[in-house]
């Protein structure tokens, strides 16, 4: 069944801001940024750049009408810099003229002057410095200190795991519109379109009401357009509201890859403690998280660290702490996974150098530690449905593993410059914002009189699919054709007050809440049917294909008629619904509580093979059992686990960023940051569904897809050790992300000992 | 600013206009004629988002090819059909579309026109489908969305609705088999009928554009203030032997060289070597000329021909000079050449004797990025004695690099293992590379190392043993 978005895609048809047609004497705006990332601004001159002719104006934070602040859990961030700049790429002025061209031109001539200051890019250095977001925050459970003296294995070691671009494809913008009343109309590509109105609002110094947000889809996100599409609506608005003329601005992506935050850099330290039979008594981490300059999302991010920091596992004794440093980088924030993977990568290192010092294989451990029912989590949640060890056990027998393992032994030892390796990763991601107050949402949903609907939702369209999946609930509750049902753009005029689309939520909170308004508008459409044909038992009437039957016959309404018969007896044809996830709840004094609806659980099996030679790899295969729950839409959610694990990888192997220690991003462009292309994808995907898996929280049982499966991609990370490791014993592994080309050669020949000298050490033994 | 007149198909219609010859297609198709299927993602050939088709009457037909519309100068379409993606839509979906749409191998959309031209394009210039060449026609179009499986998926279904399909007219199959649309048919006549305004390059500038691949991505606001000289307009692009000598166009393109039976004589890995270099779409438009003269020291055409001992004709439209590929480079980006000057053909000695060739490159990404090492080497033995050996190498040094010491050193001595480490310890200390966004100098260092024992390996593997080697 194809995907009504994307038959408007294939044909190139689908419309994405840059894409609409301007209203006439519309303005363009590029934004001028801070060429230092941390100074303080002695001099700044417009005057050369306000001669450039077609130059409507430049604006600075003097001409802010409202507040010049933007922070959304923290008001630490201004819209534009006032003194001092703190991270290369901060907005400092918007110049404004009557083309693109001309607005780059100008901002070419304006001219500053800062005095440096020394900026900090690693977190454990502003730890040092005392430069945090927030205080650190510590989740723990059972008594950590005293079990390491019980434990027969103790190991230690420091992980570094990078960022990662967003690459987005289309890159952030938006359009603003004067309206009458002195309000604005936004197009923005946000994942928040309450955030951009609120932000806008405060900044423009209007009331939410004359602040209009709409999103008709984006060309991609990933967390990056949850609060950074925020800054540009923004200025967009500001400069339409002082010109009072429609103003476009769309990101260069030089200037969206410099100036936007990433998923956060960590610097981790732990220990971690097994008993003989390998069960993992304590585990103590540390996390230091780059935040960059403000604080954005990340105390949430960090947060969702924590509560991953034991991924699959139980763990009875735990302590982690998680420290939000604040560094001269852009502001680090929301990507796929929210901190989840980061939290992953660690404890996935912990086992897997356990396992070499132990010497036996890391999924032993991993298997043996599997979360069980009823298992509890450090912060206090019970465990419920567990599908851990079922994916765990189904990947192993669908793809027999122990084949693959003979495979890649036999391999390796017939070979001498290519070697092959296998991981496990498993996968228990929870789902809900952790921030309980934001698991609501509402729907709207109108029946027209010909019997076409439209619904919409605080849902965005990003390419996951939601929308697909709105139009997937509506028809199936109304029993009508899919071309019947019209997801409408996200509004704010429409649905109010929403929460973003993140944190894989969107189709779970929106689709509850649409389930809500269709079966009210179902309900009454049932009792006008009883009416209509004077039925005494509402209970037996049945909406199916387009039919209305009552005890399973066909009546002489359909669908049509009865809409049409509806509205001529005065019934109304919409509903607004709205919904809010029952059971969660979390304590941030006490950090325990119950803060998940539910989890996602799978297991990836990862094959790689290195090529000891050049120092570079191939990702043979990736096979995943994955747990969906029962899925509303299958083609959508095979292609969020596909391009989950293919984005996972990206992360763990070829995308690099690289600063300098001034801050300044060297990966600055697409010739230099490479995400995967076709032939970095795995040579061989398979994904199964598992099979029993409901959720009641979801709808039609259906569970949340879109993060949860990145992080398989982090098998790809340890597939990749364990080849090196069977090229080169020797090796002292680095737990450091991403595993580059290069990583790879300098670990295949760090201390390796060549044919001859292993000779010469045999023979001097022997003699 | 400098405006000339370009005529040219755009989809149906026929372009007449005024406009600056440097402007890119892209701004010409989304700005001014708002065709909004084709996006803009990076603006420097890196992702295939803007890709169009281009395509050019020859004497029996309109052979297509992909071109990043973002990089490609406007006056290069001059007498051409550009195809963007409303120029093959269809009232209903076209097969590859319909297929693209069953498989779901589109999420958000942004990339899925670029993937469509790229696929459209294969199928037009392909008659023998094979799931290996569809995925190399599409492997200039990043998804960062997909994860590519459903993508590949529909390529094999669309090859296999189409296999098993000859005919003496492709235009006309794929029409009928509702691929690109009925108009199709008649562009062969329409465009002969376009005049070309071929060498109005009046002004003498000395900014000269090929393919215009690299100038885009370096300074594409400078270009649309200055006059330049379009050197695609002086046929420059062929390849053929004179006796002993291979005389290459510097107009040549990337494919070309790679499709070219000549070389592949004497490189019989061409093709896929090539592979390794940019994507198709780059490797459309980028040529040798400019390859060459950008300087760059990883170019990877460079570090090929410069193995292969090759001279460069210089020429300033006047007068001609042949010099030394190898002695073309003075010093970062600084070559021999005066400012008029532009390198008009590459002349290649078909080696005589045993001669072995073999290019190895090394990359953050294996495919579409840039080398953080490359080398080739070009071998004379006589048994197992070398007589004569050109390694060069890229990325280690500020220019591309001839390993004159190390070759020195090499000739006539015996392949073997000792020879290489030793020659291995003299080549350390002709390389000088950087730490920069590519690899540590210290990698550098290690990996040039290990291209040249992949090229021994590689060409002599009864001499060399795998497990003495590492
Ligand atoms: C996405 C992408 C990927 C790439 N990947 C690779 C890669 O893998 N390997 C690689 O080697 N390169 C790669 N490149 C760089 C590639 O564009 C150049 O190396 C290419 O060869 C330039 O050719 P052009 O004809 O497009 O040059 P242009 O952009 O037209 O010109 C480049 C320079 O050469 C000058 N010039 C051009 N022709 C001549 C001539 N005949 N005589 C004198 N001067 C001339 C121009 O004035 C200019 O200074 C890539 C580029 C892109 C955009
Ligand atoms: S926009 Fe990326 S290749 Fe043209
Ligand atoms: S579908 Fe989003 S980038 Fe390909």
């Amino acid at each position: 069944m194809k995907s009504s978005d994307v038959i408007k895609h294939v044909k190139g048809e689908s419309i994405f801001v840059d894409d609409m047609p301007v209203p006439q004497g519309t303005l363009y705006a590029s934004v001028f940024d801070s060429k230092i990332a941390h100074g303080k601004i002695t001099k700044l001159d417009l005057s050369e750049a306000l001669k450039v002719p077609g130059v409507v104006r430049i604006i600075t934070y003097k001409d802010i009408p409202g507040e010049n602040q933007i922070g959304n859990i923290i008001p630490d961030e201004h819209l534009l810099a006032v003194d001092t700049v703190e991270f290369i790429g901060e907005p400092i002025a918007i110049v404004i003229a009557e083309t693109e061209m001309i607005a780059k031109k100008a901002k070419s001539k304006i001219k500053i002057e800062y005095e440096e200051l020394t900026p900090i890019t690693d977190p454990r250095d502003a730890y040092e410095k005392g430069s945090l977001i927030i205080p650190p925050r510590i989740f723990s459970m059972g008594d950590v200190e005293n079990s390491f003296t019980g434990c027969e294995y103790i190991i230690e070691d420091r992980v570094e795991i990078s960022g990662q671009e967003h690459l987005y494809l289309e890159t952030q913008g938006a359009v603003a519109v004067p309206v009458e009343g002195s309000g604005i109309k936004i197009y923005s590509s946000t994942q928040g379109p309450t955030a951009v109105q609120s932000t806008a609002a405060k900044v423009l110094n209007l009331k939410m009401h004359q602040v209009e947000v709409d999103v008709l889809r984006l060309g991609g996100a990933f967390g990056g357009k949850e609060d950074q599409a925020t800054p540009w609506a923004v200025m967009a608005a500001l400069g339409a509201k002082l010109t009072n003329k429609p103003v476009k601005l769309i990101l260069h992506r030089h200037d969206d890859l410099r100036m936007t935050g990433k998923r956060h850099p960590y610097s981790a330290d732990y220990k971690i403690g097994l008993s003989k039979d390998y069960k993992i008594l304590a585990y103590e981490v540390t996390f230091y998280q780059n935040a960059g300059a403000a604080a954005d999302l990340s105390p949430a991010v960090l947060e969702r660290t924590l509560f991953h920091t034991t991924n699959s596992y139980f763990i009875p004794n735990v302590k982690a702490t998680a420290i939000s440093c604040k560094t001269n980088l852009p502001p680090n924030t929301a990507f796929r996974g929210f901190g989840g993977p980061q939290g992953m990568f660690v404890i996935e290192s912990a086992i897997h150098k356990a396992a070499l010092s132990i010497g036996i294989e890391p999924y032993i451990i991993q298997k043996k530690n599997l979360l069980v029912e009823g298992s509890k989590f450090y912060y206090g949640q019970i465990a419920k449905r567990v599908n851990a060890s079922k994916c765990w056990n189904e990947a192993v027998t669908r793809y027999s593993f122990d084949s693959i393992k003979n495979s890649v032994e036999e391999f390796n030892s017939k070979n001498i410059l290519k070697k092959k390796g296998i991981s496990f990763m498993p996968v228990c991601f929870g789902i809900s914002f952790t921030n309980t107050m934001m698991n609501q949402a509402s729907a709207l949903v109108h029946i027209y009189t010909d019997g076409s609907v439209s619904v919409s939702t605080a849902a965005v369209e990003m390419g996951q699919g939601v929308n697909e999946k709105m139009i997937n609930i509506a028809s199936k509750v109304f029993s009508i054709d899919k071309v019947k049902v019209k997801v409408e753009s996200t509004n704010t005029t429409r649905v109010a007050n929403t929460s973003p689309t993140a944190a894989s939520s969107a189709a779970d909170l929106n689709g509850n809440a649409l389930l809500f308004a269709c079966n009210s508008l179902l309900a009454r459409l049932k009792k006008h049917v009883a009416e209509l044909l004077k039925l005494d038992d509402e209970k037996n009437i049945e909406l199916v294909d387009g039919k209305i039957l009552y005890n399973e016959n066909e009546t002489e309404l359909d669908w049509n008629k009865l809409i049409r018969s509806a509205n001529q007896h005065r019934i109304s044809l919409t509903a607004q619904a709205f919904y809010a996830t029952p059971d969660i709840h979390f304590d941030k004094k006490k950090e325990q509580g119950h803060p998940f609806a539910y989890h996602v659980y799978g297991t990836a099996i990862t094959e790689v093979t290195v090529d000891c030679l050049r120092g570079t790899y191939e990702i043979d295969s990736v096979k995943v059992v994955h747990d969906y729950g029962k899925t509303l839409n299958h083609a959508i959610d095979l292609g969020q686990v596909e391009g989950g694990i293919v984005q996972g990888i990206g992360w763990m192997t070829v995308e690099e960023l690289v600063q300098d220690s001034k801050g300044r991003l060297n990966s600055n462009s697409l010739s230099t940051y490479k995400v995967p292309d076709i032939y970095s994808a795995p040579k061989k995907l398979e994904t199964y569904f598992l099979e029993d898996s409901e959720n009641p929280y979801g709808p039609f049982k259906s569970k949340a897809v879109g993060e949860p499966p990145l992080m398989y991609g982090i098998g790809a990370f340890f597939a990749i050790s364990n080849a090196v490791k069977a090229f080169n014993p020797y090796v002292d592994l680095k737990y450091s992300s991403p595993f580059t080309h290069e990583k790879t050669l300098m670990q295949l020949y760090q201390g390796r000992k060549t044919e001859k000298e292993r000779s010469k050490i045999t023979s001097s033994e022997i003699g | 600013m400098n405006k000339r007149k370009v005529q040219f198909l755009l989809n149906n219609t026929l372009i007449s206009s005024e406009v600056n010859p440097s402007l890119p297609l892209l701004d010409f198709i989304r700005k001014e004629k708002h065709l909004t299927g084709t996006k803009e993602v990076c603006k420097e050939g890196d992702c295939g988002a803007c890709t169009v088709l281009l395509g050019t009457l020859t004497k029996n037909s309109v052979v297509y090819k992909t071109i990043t519309s973002c990089i490609y100068p406007i006056a290069n379409c001059s007498g051409k059909h550009v195809v963007t993606i409303e120029g093959i839509n269809k009232e209903d979906l076209l097969l590859q579309q319909e297929i693209f749409a069953d498989e779901n191998a589109s999420q958000c959309g942004f990339c899925t026109p670029g993937f469509l031209m790229s696929v459209t394009c294969y199928l037009l210039n392909n008659t023998d489908y094979k799931i290996e060449d569809a995925i190399n026609a599409v492997g200039g179009n990043i998804c960062r969305c997909t994860g590519y499986h459903s993508i590949i998926r529909a390529l094999n279904n669309i090859i296999y609705e189409l296999k098993n399909n000859s005919s003496n007219d492709r235009v006309q199959l794929l029409v009928a088999k509702n691929v690109i649309p009925d108009y199709f048919k008649e562009i062969k006549e329409r465009l002969s009928t376009i005049q070309s305004d071929k060498k109005v390059n009046t002004e003498k500038s000395s900014l000269f554009i090929s393919g215009g691949s690299d100038l885009f991505v370096q300074k594409p606001d400078m270009l649309l203030e200055e006059e330049a000289q379009f050197l695609l307009e002086y046929d420059l692009s062929y390849i053929y032997q004179n006796y002993d000598t291979i005389i290459i166009g510097s107009g040549t393109t990337f494919e070309e060289i790679k499709q070219s039976p000549i070389l592949s004589k004497v490189i019989p890995t061409i093709k896929n070597d090539i592979d390794l270099v940019a994507s198709l779409p780059i490797r459309n438009s980028a040529t040798i000329g400019g390859n060459l003269t950008n300087a760059s020291p990883i170019g990877d055409l460079t570090i090929i021909l410069m193995a292969l001992n090759s001279e460069l004709v210089l020429t300033d439209g006047i007068n001609e000079r042949i010099i030394k590929l190898s002695d073309f480079y003075l010093d970062y980006k600084k070559l021999i050449k005066t400012n008029d000057e532009y390198i008009k053909e590459v002349l290649i000695q078909v080696p005589k004797g045993e001669l072995k060739f073999s290019f190895e490159k090394v990359s953050k990404r294996t495919y579409l990025d840039i080398a953080s090492v490359n080398s080739a080497m070009l071998i004379e033995v006589d048994g197992n004695k070398i007589i004569n050996i050109f390694i060069s190498a890229g990325g280690v040094a500020p220019v591309p690099k001839l390993l004159k010491e190390t070759n020195q050193y090499f000739i006539g001595k015996d392949i073997s293992i000792d020879t290489i480490d030793s020659a291995l310890a003299v080549m350390q200390t002709e390389i000088s590379p950087i730490s920069d966004v590519r690899g540590s100098a210290e990698y550098k260092k290690i990996l040039l190392g290990q291209l040249v024992k992949a090229h021994f390996l590689k060409l002599f593997p009864q001499l060399i043993n795998e497990k003495e080697i590492v």
